[in-house]
């Protein structure tokens, strides 16, 4: 029997609710509609649903998808062993059996054929058919399917299709507001509000300039990788540059530009 | 001439020493000399004399004597005297040269042009540039006489002290060494390039100055009004170099931002007071000096604005008024209420924007003048400017140090007003009319105005601040509305101008060439039709040819654990370590993906008189060759299902290239693209650089994977006006590398068998040869499926 205290979020993660997501999603979990997270990287989805699975006390089993994910990678494969095979459970099959959370991160890097084996869990069947194995996995009564997708630099070629798109709830996340953001860099990391309203301000400039050279703005994420540089003593210019500018272009332009801003902010 | 009329008997000596008679020199000798005694050593004053002596004795009259005579103590102070034989050197070589009038011109601009070098081996290279100058510009007949005088070099002078202020020393070498290589064989052309008068004499001009242009910093300056301002608008520059007297200040309205199209960094070394923008006071105690590493470096170091931040301050300040700002009516305001309020209003905006960006205060502070408390008179000048400027200072700067006590009063309260919130300016403006009101002195009505250190370069002119209800005769606009001449008649499109590439200096000649642009006239489609009936059977080899094309954008992708085929290679070996024990390899299957082909693909076609000719071994003429071939390709490649595009160019000089849209991206290979491909003509010459440049504009707004070019021509590049005849290969070179690294593949089909000599230095070895012009129609399209495989 797998143990299912291995995949509960043990201590309570620090999420900042920005209206009333929280509110919605224990709604959607206790009719156990699927869940699809939308918003650019790094504004806090994952951090959500950890705390959501804290706060409902559930298991939570993550999968990071990518382009060289297979379906038995979520379903589970037979191994070879030298007196034979051995069937192991995928991850979706598990959180299906055991009644977790299932978190599906950026779900679009995985391949469309992939995508589909979540079809027949997300509707009212709530199953998954084992095809090699020849099982049919009534999903545990605590199992829910979540998602989460960044719309923001997808290609044509990547995207969910509808056929999967309308099997979902969805929340839609943008980085907080710039008091709230503030807050949370705050809270994170224990710098003083002043300085992480500075951070913020200097990731709105980088917000500002999405779609004229930068294809995604300095996340919630990297500011607090600022602050934390900040707070370890690192000099704020240079912890800014560090964890702010340079991850994230190597347009000169724009470098300079919001270099420059770190100066006229850092003043 | 008596001794007698000098009153100190040295004087008279040195009168003897210069011996001469001109009564101009006598009129102004003893100020001249007392200057020289001032700034030179004995040995010095003697060299001076010795030299007003020869240079009266050349025989060109007073003037250059003159010249020298006040010029040369200046000189001598800004550089050294020791530079003295080299100016004689010179002087001389001139002497000995048809040149001789130029001698006065020299003299009479040596000074302000030491002042501007400043140092001995600076005026050196000057003087080098100069004989360099003078010698390539003087006739010759026969190659033996130097006979003409060279026409630009007097021009030269006039504008040197000019130049130099807006170029290096190499960017003046470099400007006269376009105007040497380009007009030296026209004598009225290169006085109009040596006094400034023709239009690529100050492109070039432009290109070599120094300082930050807008044009390259563009992109910059748009990323920082989006980003820190989340504000956007045209940039237009205007131009620095020329207006002199009246200079332009930044402004905008609904067309846009203008700009200066230059600035230089600001460089004042260490707590300079006085002259200029900036001062002590941004060093000695600014409220927060930024840590070292700072942009600004202050404090002891001097100050240092680069030329961007300088565009970035006045970007700033005009968002400020875009933000804040509301325009008042000006009618019921005096002009001295009006600057008031300017002033004041400016601040405002500034303190907002610092509250903003608290980096911006250091900015500010390192542009803004520190006008001397005590520089104005009031008893002789109208200071009303002076107080404003100390005013605006004040307002900005907490450690202003003014004692004044209306400005420490009116400083108070101004930052009261701004502690309350923003304020606006309606507010500001009723404290600004009470500041005039509370200082006002008679002698603010003076003509003399004190201007020093009170002109605030980086803030616009305000004009948007106020709403006349009457028409005044203040306002004024730098661009005159334009009326097109009747009769004038605009046909087409406007040219596009290209620059050219200038092998022998290594530059471009900016804006050289104009590119006519028009759809190609249409003639009868069935013409092509029938052109392609006739190569039916090459048309079914083709086919052959594509199909097999077709099928190759799949590709197998091995090693995978779930596919669509088994991969026999790979089952087997697992097997084998299962089998053995081992463990098995579980990615034995293997799955297709499709490989889509994506390349767009621009044809473009020299018709150039040439192809009027017949090709050897055929009675065809190469263009009706050309038709055929081009046919086909059309045809095929729209089998393919590439976008493609077909033009053809041909060029009457520089001023005239005509490039000729037969097939369009968009357009099918339908009647209307056969009609045009069956009016192809041909005429005039080859100018290739420009119509490959245009070409690539064309196509680098594809989007396409690859990119190709195919370049159908039967000749070398040449013009009319292309006396050199490498200039064209060379310029076509450089298109070639341009279009390189604009990720566009350039490739040249030439018909002409002599190719071999130049037509590798154009394309490297991206190139075909179709020596049995004949054959064209059949290789052309096979040649572009081999490149396309």
């Amino acid at each position: 029997m797998i143990d299912k205290d291995q995949y509960k979020v043990e201590q309570e993660p620090f999420y900042q609710q920005q209206k009333n997501e929280v509110a919605l999603y224990e709604a959607a979990y206790r009719n156990r509609l699927p869940v699809m997270v939308k918003g650019p990287t790094g504004c806090g989805k994952s951090r959500f649903i950890e705390y959501m699975a804290w706060k409902l006390n559930k298991p939570l089993i993550t999968v990071a998808c990518n382009e060289d994910m297979t379906a038995s990678d979520l379903v589970g494969r037979y191994l070879l062993e030298a007196n034979g095979t051995r069937w192991l459970d995928g991850p979706l099959t598990t959180a299906a059996r055991i009644g977790a959370i299932c978190y599906l991160d950026e779900i679009v890097e995985a391949r469309q054929d992939t995508t589909v084996v979540i079809h027949p869990l997300t509707d009212h069947r709530r199953t998954l058919p084992l095809d090699k194995k020849g099982e049919l996995i009534h999903a545990h009564p605590d199992f829910q399917l979540v998602i989460s997708y960044n719309p923001g630099y997808q290609t044509l070629m990547k995207d969910l299709k509808q056929s999967t798109k309308q099997r979902f709830t969805a929340f839609d996340f943008d980085y907080p507001d710039a008091v709230l953001e503030a807050q949370i860099v705050a809270k994170e990391t224990g710098m003083d509000e002043a300085v992480a309203a500075q951070l913020v301000k200097i990731g709105g400039v980088a917000r500002s300039l999405k779609g004229h050279g930068l294809d995604e703005g300095i996340s919630t994420r990297l500011l607090v990788y600022a602050a934390t540089l900040i707070k370890d003593g690192v000099e704020p210019r240079d912890a800014c540059r560090m964890a702010l500018v340079r991850p994230i272009t190597d347009d000169a332009d724009i470098r300079e530009t919001l270099d420059h801003a770190i100066d006229a902010t850092f003043a | 001439m008596t001794e007698t009329e000098y009153q100190h008997p040295l004087m008279a000596a040195y009168w003897k020493q210069l011996d001469t008679r001109f009564p101009q020199v006598e009129e102004v000798f003893e100020d001249c000399m007392a200057e020289a005694l001032s700034v030179l050593t004995p040995e010095g004053r003697d060299a001076y004399l010795e030299a007003g002596r020869v240079i009266g004795k050349l025989g060109r009259g007073a003037e250059p004597m003159l010249a020298f005579m006040e010029e040369w103590p200046s000189t001598a102070k800004a550089v050294s005297e020791a530079a003295l034989p080299a100016v004689m050197a010179l002087i001389q070589r001139m002497q000995k040269s048809p040149n001789g009038r130029a001698i006065a011109p020299f003299l009479q601009t040596l000074a302000p042009v030491a002042r501007r070098l400043a140092s001995a081996e600076q005026l050196q290279h000057y003087l080098d540039i100069t004989l360099d100058f003078m010698e390539r510009t003087t006739g010759s007949i026969h190659g033996h006489h130097t006979t003409f005088p060279s026409p630009g070099l007097p021009e030269f002078f006039a504008q040197a002290p000019a130049l130099l202020n807006q170029l290096t020393l190499v960017g003046l070498k470099n400007w006269v060494e376009y105007g040497i290589r380009n007009y030296g064989t026209h004598p009225e052309r290169q006085k109009d390039y040596f006094s400034l008068q023709s239009a690529d004499s100050r492109a070039v001009l432009q290109r070599e100055r120094h300082g930050t242009l807008l044009v390259d910093v563009e992109r910059k300056l748009d990323l920082y009004l989006r980003g820190l301002w989340q504000d956007s608008d045209h940039l237009v520059p205007y131009s620095t170099a020329f207006d002199e007297i009246r200079k332009p200040i930044p402004y905008y309205d609904k067309l846009g931002i203008r700009l200066p199209d230059v600035q230089d960094d600001l460089i004042l070394p260490s707590p300079a007071s006085g002259g200029g923008a900036g001062g002590e006071g941004a060093s000695a105690g600014a409220p927060s000096p930024g840590p070292v590493g700072h942009p600004l470096p202050l404090a002891g170091e001097g100050i240092f604005v680069s030329g961007l931040d300088r565009y970035r301050a006045t970007l700033a300040h005009i968002v400020g008024h875009r933000r804040w700002s509301e325009a008042q009516i000006a009618d019921n305001w005096s002009p001295f209420q009006r600057m008031a309020v300017e002033f004041f209003e400016d601040c405002r905006i500034e303190t907002l924007l610092i509250r903003e960006y608290p980096g911006l205060r250091t900015l500010f502070l390192a542009l803004h003048p520190k006008p001397v408390e005590s520089a104005c008179d009031p008893e002789t000048t109208s200071c009303l400017r002076h107080r404003m400027a100390m005013l605006s200072r004040a307002l900005l700067d907490r450690d202003h140090g003014y004692a004044d006590a209306d400005l420490l009063d009116y400083v108070q309260r101004f930052h009261a007003i701004m502690e309350a919130g923003a304020s606006s300016t309606k507010d500001i403006a009723a404290l600004a009319l009470s500041y005039v009101a509370k200082t006002r002195r008679q002698s603010d009505q003076f003509a003399k105005v004190h201007f020093d250190d009170t002109v605030v370069d980086y803030r616009d002119d305000n004009r948007q601040l106020w709403k006349f209800i009457e028409e005044g005769d203040e306002e004024e606009a730098f661009d005159q509305e334009r009326n097109i001449e009747p009769g004038e008649e605009i046909r087409g499109l406007p040219p596009r101008h290209y620059p050219e590439w200038d092998y022998s200096s290594q530059t471009y000649r900016p804006d050289w060439v104009s590119v006519y642009e028009a759809l190609h006239p249409s003639g009868n489609p069935a013409d092509i039709d029938r052109l392609l009936a006739k190569h039916s059977a090459l048309a079914k080899q083709l086919k052959k040819m594509l199909d097999l094309l077709k099928p190759q954008d799949k590709v197998r992708i091995r090693y995978q654990e779930e596919g669509s085929e088994l991969d026999l290679d790979v089952a087997i070996r697992s097997l084998i370590d299962f089998k053995g024990g081992a463990t098995p390899d579980p990615r034995i299957n293997m799955s297709h993906r499709t490989d889509g082909r994506d390349i767009a693909v621009m044809l473009l076609l020299d018709l150039s008189e040439s192809l009027n000719e017949k090709a050897g071994g055929s009675d065809q003429t190469i263009l009706e060759l050309s038709q055929e071939a081009v046919s086909l390709l059309a045809w095929a490649i729209e089998k393919l299902g590439d976008p493609f595009a077909i033009a053809g160019f041909h060029s009457n000089t520089r001023h005239d290239v005509r490039y000729l849209h037969i097939k369009g991206f968009g357009e099918h290979f339908n009647d209307d693209v056969k009609a045009r491909l069956a009016a192809m003509e041909a005429g005039y010459s080859t100018r290739m650089g420009a119509a490959m440049r245009h070409t690539a504009h064309y196509l680098g707004a594809r989007s396409a994977d690859k990119k190709l070019m195919l370049i159908l021509t039967d000749g070398r590049p040449s013009d009319v006006d292309a006396h050199d005849e490498r200039l064209l290969i060379e310029d076509a070179r450089q298109a070639a590398k341009e279009l390189d690294q604009q990720g566009i593949f350039p490739y040249c089909i030439s018909l002409d068998p002599k190719a071999d000599e130049y037509v590798s230095d154009i394309f490297g070895r991206q190139y075909t040869v179709i020596d049995h012009v004949e054959r064209l129609p059949e290789r052309l399209p096979q040649l572009f499926m081999a490149l396309t495989k």
